[in-house]
Formats: structure tokens, C-alpha cells, sequence
């Protein structure tokens, strides 16, 4: 439905400085997907947004919406941002202060290419304000609502015109932590029951892995990795990706013996041998990284029943009481690693403590350094 | 999804919108006509002499020779000099003080006194130097005749006819100009940088002198320039005041030889330029301050309410100040105009002439068919005059504040150029002007529209950039992504926000145009009079009982414009979010 291939924005920083925002971006996302832009702050995930939405020019590449090209550097096509047709949330959410909700609603429609009826606006804006629940505030002006009813009425705006594309710029970003995580839901439903393809761009990896059909992880104006958000999570194809998203413990290795025949690799690393899968290009002596996610590293006080090639013995470093998990740094050999288990472990500091890891469960990294 | 529309470069939204590229044409062009066609012509006219029938204007540094080698030049600069320092000092001095017991003291009925503290800037310079040439004229003056009777002088004691007195009507007048912007500069201070300072055992005066002021160093600086700058900008007062005792400064100099014949318009070219230097510099400064003045950031944002100082008993004092304050600036001037407007000819109060009351001056001002023309054609020329600014300085706002254009800098600057063009000067440079390029205007009501949109465009610039910068670009954006046009944006959402800002400045200029004295005095010929320009009249025909009847009728109706356009402004004033 949407394609990006190519991309390639720049702007000029308030110092005059070239920034390259976005770099050789290219994507692609099926009808009715929603597709999430991740990372840090300065990635370029919001500068490739505003250049579908055609706030910023592009120097390069093609965007294609529905096979017709909206940007296009080879053929000299722009479509100004007000001829796209797309529905936008802005991070600030960008309520008009001097309309009502109504009147917000009704902008769009008001201007937009299509002539609509005073009756037919008024039935399609009072549906899209029932369905974020502020149809009750419709003549209320706009400046009083609370934050998360502003947010409401953003995407209400946004849906109003039955856009193409839904483009979200970290909506969510401004709510407090309890109404974001209803928010969240809610964003969720509403796209998923209007079947419209969203593109959403955030620096919460959990809203992304919450959300999104797909998920691409930025850094410095490129895409780093684009998967579903388990792929991202459990298949980390860089180290940035894997620190990034989630929590990750890196262990430094070198590699040992490759076992073709079981598919495993053993490599001899800072807290021992460990037993990983097998990756096909790497090779015996190879400098790699193990990354194990804090969930992923099982703790006991006693030994294990049952024998595990990945068994280690450490002692209890520190640990922080969570509420529903607890974390657990512990210290193998001379390294610190963090654990994340049922509050129910009640081993004390300084107490040792048996590590178990399942092989699967460990990702294999080149070391990039 | 649309056709696609090929286009080149275009920082955002697209050369697809042709209005957009229009307005700013236009705006850019009449921006530049007006702000430097006279400029430029005016320094031009400095180097040549006088067209006239006989003789083509020929190239010449005469103008100059004469401006620069008379000895009265000197005269000229040490007294502007001088009476610019001595009146800005006063007004800052009166203002600061009144500002801090204002915004820091518990003095009673300080909300009351804030109010009223515009009324004074209502009221017309050149109506604030009659009236204290009524009080304080060595003949006639009331202050002097009960002095005299009081204290059994022998002569006056006052005599408003010297720098001293030009000073104090000048430095009076222009004090609540000091009190509001020090005012402001005193409400973003945080009060808590005070109170630090009291609770570490400094004493009340100590702590104003070591913190208070120290904190407001950027905003005193730049309050004195801009007071300097306006006061050897002022002609009333030097005009009324200072050419009836023979002191000249710049302003009245080129007033004078303007009207002398034949009249040197060479040399009042050439003063203007002098001028215009003294300007220039004074705004540069203070433009430089303020930039740099971040870096005191008493601003915190917040709107907190300072607690003020306990003045206990003292409190009865600072408002028996301001009582006299308000009495000196407001109630004694209107009181003489009201009095000498009832009268057949100007006498001092007494019982007897109290018998004679008449109403004689207001059936004459009423009665007349050229003042009724000339208050038409004030109110239209004010109108007008604001709503064109007004139009003007919004879209030239958004190209500088809104924009990536390249060369958007200069657009500001020429916008805001006028702002160093003294009245008298601009009134000068723009006749020498359409004197030379006849299109017809010259003489007509044109002109002077044209001189006065030339000479707010400044000051509507300043209200709507203030606003413009409160409007985040996400409100526009939003609209652009809903399908708006740029026209559409503009007038839907840009105009709408910056309504109280415009609303603001529309009042403001509406109000300093209505008042105008100093470029229309230069450009008027009989017919298209305004109001100040008939009270000049009046004025110097020695019409004083006529004079006084219309001033007291103006500066009603002047504070009628101001409460109805208050109440506007809180009318259509968008809340904020």
C-alpha cells in the first residue's frame, strides 16, 4: 500500500548545518498494517513521517501510496501535504484553541477536496467523535479538554476525512504513564477495527512492540532491522537493535567449536563455556557477543535438578523490588548481569546462586567493536 | 490520490500554492517601497540642491558645509543632546519609582493606579505642552500667578520656556512609557531572588539597589534608550516650548527650515541625516542589550504572583506620590484646558471670571464645518492606517518567523526601518519624495495615509511577531495535512491566533495615528487637514479658548476609543491554552 524506497531527506539546523535526517530509507507496508518507526531521539523516524506526510522535501527516493507516486525525485514529483489526503496526530496534538471540538473535527472537511454537505459533516464528525467517546463534548472549546481527551480528538481529526493513511508522530508521548498504557490499547482497537493503514512513529519500545504489525529500528537516519516485533525482540540483528529494544545483558565470547551436525556452537566466554546456536558464517576463534535477556536467565538457590550445559555459579550483587518482578544483578567471575525473576526468589545479597541458561535462549552477535 | 504536481523548490508546503507566493510578493514589495524609496532619497537629497524652476538639482556637499561649520549646529546638537538625556533621565526616574512601588510595595489602590496609568499616554503631546504652558508660562501661567499671590514673589518663579521646562514636560509626559516597561520588567523577575536577599538580613532600599535593580539592568538599559531615542525624536515640546525662548534642537531645526523662504530643503535633509544617526545608533544599542539580556533569564515562565514588600505606614506616603503623581500628569492639565475652554478669552480662575462661563468655544468647534472635516478625515486616516499595518505586519510575520525563505532577515529589517525614521525626518524624506516624483499624491490625503503606514508598520510588526511566536507550527502543519489550502490556513487558523496580538496592535496604532502631529505637520496642505494639525492651527493663531474647547472634546473621545477597544480586546481576546 505505502512504499518508500530510497529515501532520502536533509534539512538545514538552525546553525546552518546540513542534517542528513534520513538516509536511504526503504520500506513497504501492506494495506490495513500498522507499521512502526523506532528509535532514540535523532534517528530520523520523524523526518522520514513528515516526508510522507510532505512537510519535509525530500532529496531522494519514491514514495508511493496505493501505486501512485506522491514523491518521486526522478520525475520531479512533490503532492503538497494538503493534496495527500493523509490524517495526521501530531506529538503536540496541535488542537486548535480557538474552535471548538466540533469545529476541529469539521476542519477537514471543511477544506479539504471533496465538498461535503452541512449535513453530512455533522453526521460523519458527531460518528468519528462518538467513536473516541467526546461526542458529549462537541461544543465544548477545545482548550478544556484534559490531555487524554485532546489526544482523542487529534485522531478524531485525524480519521475525520476517511484518510489513506494514518500517520502518528509519538501521540502518545505527552500522556501520563497510566492513561498511556489505556491509550495505548484503545489506539490499538480503533486502528485494528478501521483496518487503516498506520504509520507510527515512537521512542517506546514497548508501545512498538505493543502495536505494530512491523516494526523498523532506526539509528542515524538508517534502518537498522525491520521485523514483527517478536523478530525485533528475539532476533536482534545488531547490537543497537538488541540493546535498544528491551533490556539485554552482552557477554563477551570467543568462539570455541562449531557443531554442525546439532546445529550448536560453543564458545568460551567471560563467565564460562556456553553452549549457543549455530550461526552459519561465523567461524572458530571469531569474537562474538552473547546477548541474553534478563527474563531469559533462570535463577535457583540449590542445583538445578536436572543437568543443563549452561549452569553457572554466582553470588548476589544487589537487587531492586519491582512490584510484580524483581531484579537481580549477579555476579559470574567478574561479571555483573542483570535477572529478571518472580518476586517470590528471596535469595539475600552477597548469598550464592545457581544461573541457568537455555541455549535457545541466547543470541549470538559478531562483536562490532 | 491527486494527479501529482511537479514542482522545484520549495522549502515546505509546495510552489503549488500560487496565492501564497502572491501575498508575499506583494507584501515584500510594498515593505520595500515604503521603508526605503524615502530613505534612500532623503540621503540622496542631503548631497544636492533644491530643484526649482530655474535651475535642475545639481550635486553638492553645500548642505553639509552649512550643517557642519555653523556654529549654531553645535548649538543644535548640545541642545538635543541635552534635552534628550534630561528627559529620558526624568521619565526614567519618575517611572522606575512609580513601577516599584507598583509592582513590589503594598501600597493601596495600586490596581487602580495600573489602569490609569495609560491615560496619560492617551492624552496628545501637544496637548500635555499647552496645557503646561497654560500652568506654568512666566504671563500666564496659573501656577506662577498663585505662587506669586501666595508667597508675595516679585516674579515668576516658573518659566516653561527653557530646557528645564522642556524637560519637565517632556520627562513627565513620557514617564509612564518607563513606568510600563519597567513595570514588565519588574513582573518577570522572580520574586524569590528578593526574597533570598531579605532573608539574609538586607534591608528593603538595599535590597532594590543590590538585586532588584541589578536584575533589571538589560531592561533598564534598554528602557533609557528607548527613551532617549523617543525624546530627541519629540517636536512638540522643543517646537511649543523651546523656539519661543530660542532654543533650537534637531527636530524644530528642520521644522524651521522647512518653513522659512525659501525653504531649505538641502539643509533640513542633511539635519535629518544627523539625526537619523543619533536614532540609529540608540536603537542598535538597545537592540544588542536586549538580545544579550537572556543571559539575566529572570523570566521563569510561570505565572507566579509576587509577594511585595510591607511598607507599613510608608504605604500612606507611596500613594499620597502617586496621588500627586496623577494629579501633575493628568487631573491639573485637563482641569486648565476644561477651564479656559469656558471662557470668552483666557483668564487665570477667580470668582469673577467665573460669572463669565460660556460655551461659546464648543459652538464654535461644533459649529465648524473644517474641524468637522478634519476629525472625518483623523478617524478614516486612524482606521485605515491600522488595518493596513495591521494586514501588512501579519504576513510579513509569518515569511520571517514561519519560514525557511532565504533572505528573510532582510525583510524584518525593512520592515522595521521606519522604526529609526524620527516623525519630522520621515515627514521630510517622504515630501522630498513625491515632491520629485510627482504621482499625484503630493498634497493629497494620500500622502499622509502612506507616511503613517510607513511609520507603524514598526510598531503593528512588534504586536503580531509576539503573537506569531506563541503559535506553534504543529497548528499550522495540521491544517496543511487536513487539506487546507495556504490561503485557507492563513485565514482559518494563522489570523484567528494572532487575533489578540492584532487586535491589540490595530488598537495601538489606531491610537498613536489619531494622535499624529510631527510627519503630518510636513505633509498636510489646506483641505486634508487632520485633527492635531487643526489644534497646531489654533494654536499658533492664538485661538487659545477654541483650542482648549476641542482639546477637552479630543481627549473625551480619545478615552472613549481607548475603553471601547479595551472591552474588544477582551471580547474577541482568544483564551489561552
Amino acid at each position: 500500500m505505502l512504499n518508500v524506497s530510497g529515501l532520502h531527506t536533509e534539512y538545514v539546523s538552525d546553525k546552518g548545518v546540513v542534517v542528513k535526517a534520513a538516509q536511504d530509507v526503504s520500506f513497504e507496508v501492506p494495506e490495513g498494517q500498522l507499521f512502526t518507526l523506532l528509535g532514540p531521539s535523532g534517528c530520523g523516524k520523524t523526518t522520514t513521517l513528515r516526508s510522507i506526510a510532505g512537510l519535509e522535501k525530500p532529496t531522494q527516493g519514491v514514495i508511493t501510496v496505493s501505486g501512485t507516486s506522491v514523491y518521486s525525485a526522478a520525475d520531479n514529483v512533490f503532492v503538497p501535504p494538503n493534496k495527500r489526503g493523509f490524517g495526521m496526530v501530531f506529538q503536540s496534538y496541535a488542537i486548535w484553541p480557538h474552535m471548538t471540538v466540533f469545529q476541529n473535527a469539521s476542519f477537514p472537511l471543511e477544506v479539504g477536496q471533496k465538498n461535503y454537505s452541512r449535513k453530512e459533516i455533522e453526521t460523519r464528525v458527531m460518528r468519528v467523535l462518538e467513536s473516541v467517546e467526546l461526542a458529549q463534548y462537541h461544543d465544548r472549546d477545545a482548550t478544556r479538554l484534559s490531555g487524554g481527551q485532546q489526544q482523542r480528538l487529534a485522531l478524531a481529526r485525524a480519521l475525520v476525512m476517511e484518510p489513506k493513511l494514518l500517520l502518528l508522530d509519538e501521540p502518545l508521548s505527552n500522556l501520563d504513564a497510566k492513561l498511556r498504557e489505556k491509550m495505548r490499547f484503545e489506539l490499538k482497537k480503533i486502528q485494528r477495527e478501521l483496518g487503516i493503514t498506520t504509520i507510527y512513529v515512537t521512542h517506546d519500545q514497548s508501545e512498538a512492540l505493543a502495536l505494530s504489525h512491523e516494526i523498523a529500528v532506526m539509528r542515524n537516519g538508517r534502518i537498522m532491522q525491520i521485523g514483527s516485533p517478536r523478530q525485533i525482540y528475539e532476533k536482534p540483528n545488531s547490537e543497537f537493535v538488541a540493546d535498544f529494544v528491551g533490556t539485554i545483558n552482552f557477554i563477551k565470547a570467543t568462539v570455541r567449536s562449531i557443531d554442525a551436525a546439532a546445529q550448536a556452537m560453543v564458545v568460551d566466554s567471560e563467565i564460562g563455556t556456553v553452549q549457543v546456536p549455530m550461526i552459519n558464517d561465523f567461524h572458530v576463534g571469531e569474537e562474538v557477543q552473547v546477548c541474553v535477556r534478563p527474563e531469559d536467565i533462570h535463577l535457583s538457590d540449590s542445583t538445578p535438578p536436572v543437568n543443563h550445559t549452561n549452569h553457572y555459579l554466582g553470588t548476589v550483587f544487589a537487587k531492586i523490588f519491582l512490584g510484580e518482578v524483581l531484579d537481580f544483578q549477579v555476579q559470574v567471575n567478574e561479571k555483573v548481569m542483570l535477572a529478571r525473576v518472580h518476586p517470590s526468589q528471596k535469595t539475600p545479597v552477597g548469598a550464592p546462586i545457581h544461573i541457568v541458561l537455555d541455549p535457545s535462549d541466547c543470541i549470538v552477535l559478531k562483536n562490532q567493536n | 490520490m491527486r494527479s501529482s504536481v511537479a514542482e522545484t523548490a520549495s522549502p515546505k508546503f509546495g510552489a503549488a500554492f500560487d496565492a501564497k507566493w502572491v501575498v508575499i510578493g506583494i507584501s515584500l514589495a510594498v515593505v520595500a517601497v515604503l521603508a526605503l524609496v524615502p530613505f534612500c532619497f532623503m540621503i540622496w537629497q542631503s548631497f544636492h540642491t533644491p530643484e526649482t524652476a530655474s535651475s535642475p538639482s545639481t550635486f553638492t556637499f553645500a548642505n553639509y558645509v552649512t550643517a557642519y561649520t555653523n556654529p549654531e549646529t553645535v548649538a543644535i546638537f548640545w541642545n538635543s543632546v541635552q534635552f534628550a538625556l534630561g528627559g529620558s533621565f526624568l521619565a526614567f526616574v519618575i517611572g522606575t519609582a512609580l513601577a516599584w512601588m507598583n509592582e513590589r510595595t503594598n501600597t493601596p489602590m495600586r490596581r487602580l493606579f495600573f489602569a490609569l496609568s495609560i491615560v496619560p499616554l492617551i492624552i496628545p503631546s501637544i496637548l500635555f505642552t499647552i496645557s503646561w504652558i497654560m500652568l506654568a508660562s512666566p504671563k500666564i501661567g496659573l501656577l506662577n500667578t498663585w505662587a506669586m499671590t501666595l508667597f508675595g514673589l516679585s516674579s515668576p518663579p516658573f518659566n516653561i520656556y527653557s530646557m528645564w521646562g522642556m524637560i519637565w514636560v517632556d520627562g513627565l509626559h513620557y514617564s509612564p512609557m518607563a513606568f510600563l516597561l519597567m513595570s514588565s520588567a519588574f513582573r518577570a523577575m522572580d520574586p524569590s531572588l528578593e526574597e533570598s536577599a531579605v532573608m539574609s538580613g538586607s534591608s528593603i532600599l538595599n535590597t532594590l539597589w543590590r538585586i532588584t535593580l541589578k536584575l533589571a539592568f538589560p531592561a533598564i538599559v534598554a528602557t533609557v534608550l528607548t527613551l532617549f531615542v523617543r525624546a530627541i525624536e519629540s517636536f512638540e515640546v522643543p517646537a511649543l516650548l523651546g523656539l519661543p525662548g530660542g532654543i533650537q534642537v534637531f527636530t524644530s531645526a528642520i521644522y524651521q527650515a522647512i518653513h522659512q523662504y525659501p525653504s531649505q530643503i538641502g539643509l533640513a535633509a542633511s539635519y535629518s541625516v544627523i539625526l537619523l544617526v543619533l536614532t540609529t545608533g540608540g536603537i542598535y544599542v538597545q537592540a544588542r542589550i536586549s538580545a544579550s539580556g537572556n543571559k539575566y533569564a529572570t523570566v521563569t515562565g510561570k505565572g507566579f504572583r509576587p509577594r511585595t514588600i510591607d511598607l507599613g505606614a510608608w504605604r500612606y506616603f507611596t500613594l499620597a506620590i502617586f496621588i500627586v503623581y496623577f494629579l501633575l500628569i493628568v487631573i491639573l492639565p485637563f482641569l486648565v484646558l476644561l477651564w479656559s475652554s469656558l471662557q470668552k478669552f483666557y483668564a487665570p480662575p477667580s470668582m469673577e471670571a467665573l460669572s463669565r462661563i460660556t460655551l461659546d468655544g464648543y459652538r464654535y468647534i461644533l459649529g465648524s464645518e473644517n474641524i468637522r472635516a478634519a476629525a472625518l478625515n483623523s478617524l478614516w486616516m486612524s482606521i485605515t492606517t491600522a488595518t493596513v499595518v495591521m494586514l501588512l505586519a501579519s504576513v510579513v510575520c509569518w515569511i520571517v518567523v514561519k519560514t525557511k525563505i532565504r533572505g528573510r532577515w532582510l525583510l524584518d529589517n525593512l520592515a522595521s526601518l521606519p522604526m529609526v525614521f524620527p516623525g519630522l525626518v520621515l515627514g521630510v524624506s517622504i515630501m522630498i519624495f513625491y515632491l520629485t516624483f510627482d504621482i499625484g499624491i503630493y498634497g493629497t490625503f494620500w500622502i499622509i495615509l502612506l507616511a503613517y503606514i510607513t511609520r507603524f508598520l514598526p510598531y503593528g510588526l512588534r504586536y503580531s511577531t509576539t503573537s506569531m511566536l506563541q503559535i506553534h507550527k504543529d497548528l499550522e502543519e495540521s491544517a496543511g495535512m487536513s487539506g487546507a489550502s495556504w490561503l485557507t490556513v492563513f485565514r482559518r487558523i494563522i489570523l484567528p491566533l494572532l487575533k489578540p496580538g492584532l487586535v491589540a496592535g490595530w488598537i495601538y496604532v489606531m491610537i498613536v495615528s489619531i494622535r499624529e502631529l510631527s510627519t503630518s505637520i510636513l505633509l498636510y496642505s489646506p483641505g486634508n487637514e487632520v485633527i492635531s494639525i487643526v489644534i497646531w492651527e489654533l494654536w499658533e493663531n492664538g485661538q487659545y479658548v477654541e483650542l482648549s474647547a476641542l482639546s477637552v472634546l479630543f481627549i473625551l473621545l480619545l478615552l472613549v476609543l481607548v475603553g471601547m477597544a479595551q472591552m474588544a480586546g477582551k471580547r474577541f481576546g482568544v483564551k489561552e491554552s
